[in-house]
């Protein structure tokens, strides 16, 4: 039987190809593009915010559809009103995170597509970026029962 | 315009094109920090349904690259060779993202326009930092990655 869960499954990997090809085109999985953007001192390169632009016009409508939604259109449940809650764990990661991509250049969207065409060094960014995952919630871990 | 311009441009489109089937279909969001993190639950032995659909998605888009590199060729990328920048990039972008639960994909992307003050934050603090980050590696300290 084609369960929902079946066609979800299908959907979320075809979301998945879009999402890779798209990565691969905008030219987001070259480090060095990534790093151009963000060299306002040097040879500056706004591809970045033409990526980013691009990404935000469908998602602006789809959450205007959603508003319209109570469920998916595969009977999944939809995403809850956004949290609201600015505190320092979150600009403090973003901080971080900030700083880890502009040493390489590498984010997690970027990664996952360029896993397949960037050789052991895109490998190796990404066996470390799950050690950090897993570092940061050992860390959680240890506070939730020390708390 | 440049033609990495018009690329950049009709890449995000499909990015968000993404998200969006993403979310309309299953009801997710299409962040890849949570989605590596839900799917990585699968290998603790958790199945449940949503750790399934992240690892599909990321499934697909490592396929659909890979696909991609076979039929036309692999996009241009330029990564540093340098193991500790690589190490030390990753380790922080992986602790950072954990604690702010999202990256450029979740917060820029999906989180931004639903103008959700949280992701916005983020962004603006994460933007920064890179910038400041790539200025001083490579014109403060003048180091070539």
């Amino acid at each position: 039987m084609m369960g929902g869960s079946v066609m979800r499954g299908l959907t979320a990997f075809l979301a998945g190809c879009v999402f890779g090809v798209g990565m691969a085109l905008s030219g987001m999985t070259n480090p060095q593009r990534v790093l151009g953007f963000f060299d306002v001192l040097g040879g500056w390169d706004p591809t970045l915010a033409f990526v980013m632009g691009g990404a935000m016009v469908p998602m602006l409508i789809a959450w205007r559809i959603r508003a319209r939604m109570t469920e998916s259109v595969l009977g999944a449940p939809l995403p809850g009103p956004a949290s609201e809650t600015v505190d320092a764990r979150l600009l403090g990661g973003a901080a971080a995170f900030g700083v880890g991509w502009g040493i390489v250049g590498l984010c997690p969207g970027a990664v996952a597509p360029a896993l397949s065409y960037g050789g052991w060094p895109v490998a190796l960014f990404f066996a470390a970026m799950l050690v950090g995952m897993g570092l940061a919630r050992g860390l959680d871990a240890r506070r939730a029962a020390t708390a | 315009m440049d033609p990495a311009w018009t690329n950049g441009l009709i890449g995000g489109l499909l990015i968000g094109s993404a998200a969006a089937i993403h979310m309309l279909f299953n009801g997710r969001i299409a962040g890849m920090t949570g989605m590596i993190a839900s799917a990585l639950r699968l290998v603790g032995g958790e199945r449940d349904e949503g750790a399934r659909l992240s690892a599909a998605f990321i499934a697909g888009a490592i396929g659909a690259a890979a696909g991609l590199t076979l039929a036309v060729g692999a996009p241009e990328i330029v990564v540093t060779r340098a193991p500790w920048a690589l190490i030390l990039s990753g380790l922080i972008v992986g602790v950072g993202v954990t604690f702010s639960n999202g990256c450029t994909s979740g917060h820029g992307v999906v989180g931004m326009s639903r103008f959700s003050k949280r992701s916005i934050a983020a962004t603006l603090t994460f933007m920064a930092t890179t910038a400041i980050t790539v200025a001083v590696i490579r014109h403060g300290l003048g180091i070539t990655l």
